[in-house]
């Protein structure tokens, strides 16, 4: 059963990264070998194309539990499947459209272009995000009581 | 109407008894004057239910998937917003074009009895129509009714009585044109915070009974395998315990047609719980129209959707929001 705390515990945000294999996770590589940071709280899922994430698989990142979701990809024009990414540029411009019309935060889902070689800003970005999901606070409006735990 | 359902009878006949087709697919008398239901007749006795009147909004275009894979070919009469679903099934490869004859048949707008009901008006047994005005009759006496209140809400923002296909057709006399923007009620909600936002598709999100009707009669719906009859996949059922789930189906059901819907309205006609299912699909629309150009699923039976292609330069998902470019 739940213990009623008076104490407020920090909130740290659990952010969901899905990264393509091509750029983007080589750069969250890079980031680490370089010793930038990024923080611990981002939990990266490894794609083969930013393309390949579904709507569903943003949908489920909030259901079990993500404050956040971004989604990392090659630039315009870098795919390595040469027009991947276009498309979730369409996909994720209306579902992002879409989950804000049904008054989930805007700040909560972003896309960002990260090329294999830019360690410095994938740091960056994910510094950003996870401030700006901080800031927010956490998810309330797109969660499964079914799957959270402990509360 | 009379003699339009008249003209249309007789031409079912003749096809019937021609041979021309192995079936018609038209609309049936229900229990009652009010609930005409969709149906296949394949014999000129069968005929003998045939019925056409202000009750038949339902869009039968989908009724193909199968009946355009049988034996012999099939007749059926498509409103002009049927057309649009008709040939957005045909590019989808869900029905055989060769295998069916399309009768393009006059639409002066559908009614919904359950805002004749509303009036006050209970035991309908016929409704006469003639032009802006209508005449319902009941057990308990005659009506007069301004027509543009009790028209489906489909049909009060219709998007046009040009049919996008047909073989032949019957249309006897002129047809209305819609009476409200399918966009404004959109627009309104866009307008809104995000938290009144929220709180609007709570309240109308919770009622839904996930009887899934909404998906089965959407002719963009016609997957085989549908993920909402997927056990694992968490939605196959309303869960008593939370929100995620609802949320989840509509996501999920309207962006799966984003791009294919042609803004037939069924979704929200046989919603048992009257949920503006609509304003879900339209958003969709909006946005593509706002983002990408103007695109009506359905107005033609090839190329590409705005989901499907792409322009080098397309705006950002960041810098997407309330469906224009900034
Ligand atoms: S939407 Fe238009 S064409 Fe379709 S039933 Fe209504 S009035 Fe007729
Ligand atoms: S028809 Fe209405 S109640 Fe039934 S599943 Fe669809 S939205 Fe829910
Ligand atoms: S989502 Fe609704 S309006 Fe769109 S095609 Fe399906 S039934 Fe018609």
């Amino acid at each position: 059963m739940q213990e009623v705390t008076t104490k407020k515990k920090e909130f740290t945000p659990n952010i969901v990264a899905f990264c393509c294999n091509w750029c983007s996770y080589a750069g969250a590589d890079l980031a680490g070998s370089s010793r930038l940071s990024y923080p611990a709280n981002v939990k990266i899922i490894r794609v083969p194309c930013s393309c390949r994430v579904n709507p569903t698989f943003v949908l489920k990142a909030f259901q079990q539990g993500a404050d956040g979701v971004i989604l990392c990809g090659c630039h315009p024009g870098d795919c390595h499947y040469v027009t991947g990414n276009y498309y979730t540029r369409r996909r994720m411009a209306l579902l992002f459209n879409f989950l804000n019309y049904m008054g989930i935060e805007k700040e909560r889902t972003r896309v960002e272009w990260v090329s294999a070689a830019e360690g410095q800003r994938f740091s960056a970005v994910m510094n950003d995000f996870v401030k700006t999901i901080t800031e927010l606070g956490e998810n309330k409006r797109l969660t499964d009581l079914r799957v959270k735990e402990g509360e | 109407m009379k003699d339009v359902e008249l003209k249309m009878l007789e031409r079912a006949k003749q096809l019937l008894e021609s041979g021309e087709v192995a079936r018609v697919i038209g609309w049936k008398k229900g229990e009652f004057y009010f609930d005409p239901a969709p149906a296949s007749f394949e014999t000129v006795e069968e005929l003998g239910d045939f019925v056409y009147n202000g009750f038949c909004g339902a869009n039968l275009s989908k009724y193909l998937i199968q009946a355009s894979k049988k034996e012999g070919k099939t007749a059926i009469f498509l409103k002009p917003c049927d057309s649009y679903s008709f040939n957005q099934l045909v590019k989808e490869h869900r029905i055989v074009r060769e295998n069916i004859h399309v009768i393009a048949i006059e639409c002066q707008g559908k009614l919904d009895i359950e805002k004749i009901k509303a009036q006050g008006i209970s035991a309908v047994t016929e409704v006469e129509e003639e032009g802006e005005s209508v005449t319902v009759s009941s057990l308990y006496g005659e009506t007069k009714l301004n027509k543009a209140e009790i028209l489906l809400g489909k049909c009060a923002s219709c998007k046009g009585k040009t049919h996008q296909v047909k073989d032949e057709e019957i249309i006897l006399h002129e047809m209305p044109a819609p009476i409200n923007n399918r966009f404004d009620e959109v627009a309104k909600l866009e307008a809104m915070t995000e938290d009144e936002r929220f709180a609007f598709w709570r309240e109308q999100l919770q009622k839904c009974i996930r009887c899934n009707a909404c998906r089965n009669v959407c002719p963009a719906c016609s997957c085989v395998k549908c993920v909402f009859d997927n056990p694992a996949s968490g939605i196959e059922a309303k869960a008593n315990d939370d929100k995620f789930e609802e949320q989840l189906f509509h996501i999920i059901r309207a962006f799966h047609v984003a791009g294919r819907c042609t803004d037939c309205g069924e979704c929200s006609r046989v919603c048992p719980q009257n949920i503006p299912l609509h304003l879900l699909n339209r958003k969709f629309i909006k946005d593509i129209d706002g983002l990408y150009g103007e695109f009506q699923a359905g107005e033609t039976d090839n190329g590409k959707t705005p989901l499907t292609s792409y322009t080098e330069s397309d705006v950002e998902p960041n810098n997407a929001l309330g469906g224009e470019a900034k």
